[in-house]
């Protein structure tokens, strides 16, 4: 069985260590927060200003200054903190941010990332996903395995314009997580239920396949 | 005491003019400065270069100026959620310059700060970094990216005094604070203006050396592009 977005994130949260300030991207990355486990000290940066950041808020209590990255409505923590922009792109630039995890349309075996345009369709721009992706020294992916076309996003090129070159480590999606490596997308495990042969078919990029690949531990 | 508060909005804005350049402050629809689009738009001001991370939503914020055409050219870093936007910009009415979040915060320090131009790793291999200077540093490569040039700075602040010395509320500092004092003419509205020595020196964020003109700003609505809530069970 290939896993829900909500397994990628839950698989990605325990890649969260004690200590750690993260910063999530939109989308699955954003499901992270759900699914750290609350014995660790954990906290989380969007980069629109705050460090801190709690659950969303109760109906009602929503306050129009305080939101996230993805322009949410949130909450603080205990021990939070707010900030202009310069800061919190120097807090990433300086990597004193531990973890980024974020989304992408597809990754190369070489550690390149594209997500944040298709020429003609979309044209969002690429917020702070590319000062990102430049500077963290710890950047796992999650994302499905295949497009919706059924192609796969894992690949030895980007076809689509790039975010930032030779940057991701990790790799989580519904069937492995992998790793880049000198010699490709380093198979480390697979989906509970999904074959090493489902995954090199759905890989397009070079993929190192171990003797033992384990299954994955939710 | 120098005092930089203005009575209206009419003369913080005094001097505005055709095809000038300008920053706005705020993150989406929040910290944005209501007062001054809302006077920018009755002015009928056209030909603009607008330095903002977003460019707001059809009805709210800088898409109130896009409605009437006044914008010429848009430099940001995130531009979703606006229709309007997206017609303009694939239909070539409106020339759009995208560029890295932290770049586009950078370029308004570098300004405010008197730094000419500096290096950064972010873009660099991708499209934003061709044409641009680059050099490796610490192993590792960057781009050369220049301070913005813009003659008038619209800031929201939530306190302020008459000496210019401002104060912000939550995630509405955003990208306000690094555009005070980086373009000729920064005017700031807030939503309190009290009178100076009213503020403690120690909880000030930008002193008013950075400001030209200060304001007290009204009828704010703060729209919310993204209510987001959680049952009280949960």
């Amino acid at each position: 069985m290939s896993l829900s977005k909500e397994q990628i994130a839950q698989r990605i949260a325990k890649e969260v260590k004690d200590g750690y300030y993260v910063n999530l991207g939109i989308g699955i990355p954003t499901l992270v927060a759900n699914f750290v486990r609350d014995d660790i000290s954990v906290e989380f940066q969007s980069e629109n200003g705050v460090l801190g950041m709690g659950p969303f808020p109760l109906e009602g209590e929503a306050d129009p200054d305080v939101i996230n990255a993805g322009k949410q409505t949130i909450t603080t923590l205990p021990g939070a903190s707010f900030f202009d922009s310069a800061l919190s792109f120097g807090m990433i630039r300086g990597q004193h941010v531990d973890l980024t995890i974020l989304g992408a349309m597809e990754v190369a075996d070489n550690g390149d990332i594209a997500n944040w345009k298709i020429p003609g369709k979309m044209v969002k721009g690429m917020g702070g996903a590319m000062d990102l992706v430049a500077s963290a020294e710890n950047i796992i992916v999650a994302m499905m395995h295949t497009n919706k076309a059924g192609e796969s996003k894992l690949l030895t090129e980007c076809t689509l314009p790039l975010t930032g070159v030779r940057c991701v480590k990790k790799i989580v999606t519904n069937l492995a997580v992998l790793e880049v490596t000198d010699k490709g997308f380093l198979l480390l495990e697979r989906a509970p239920g999904v074959s090493v042969e489902e995954i090199k078919e759905a890989t397009a990029g070079r993929l190192v396949i171990p003797d033992e690949v384990p299954e994955m531990k939710l | 005491m120098i005092s930089k508060k203005v009575d209206s909005v009419q003369d913080a804005l005094k001097g505005v003019q055709n095809g000038m350049t300008f920053m706005l402050g705020g993150f989406g629809l929040c910290g944005i400065p209501e007062n001054s689009i809302a006077e920018l738009v009755r002015l009928g001001v056209k030909d603009l270069t607008c330095i903002s991370n977003n460019a707001g939503v059809d009805d709210f914020g800088l898409g109130l100026l896009l409605q009437k055409h006044q914008i010429k050219k848009m430099i940001s870093s995130y531009v979703g959620e606006n229709d309007e936007f997206e017609r303009q910009m694939l239909s070539g009415e409106l020339e759009v310059e995208l560029m890295p979040q932290g770049t586009l915060a950078e370029r308004c320090r570098a300004a405010q700060a008197g730094i000419p131009a500096f290096f950064t790793p972010a873009g660099y291999g991708t499209e934003v970094g061709e044409g641009k200077e680059s050099r490796m540093f610490n192993g590792k490569m960057h781009i050369l990216e220049h301070a913005f040039d813009a003659d008038f700075a619209f800031i929201k602040a939530w306190k302020g005094d008459e000496a210019g010395n401002i104060i912000f509320k939550g995630t509405a500092r955003n990208f306000n604070p690094n555009m005070c004092g980086a373009a000729r003419t920064t005017v700031v509205e807030v939503e309190e203006l009290v009178p100076a020595g009213t503020l403690d020196p120690n909880r000030i964020h930008i002193p008013g050396i950075f400001v030209q003109r200060i304001f007290q700003g009204e009828r704010y609505e703060k729209r919310i592009e993204k209510l987001t809530v959680r049952k009280a069970t949960s």
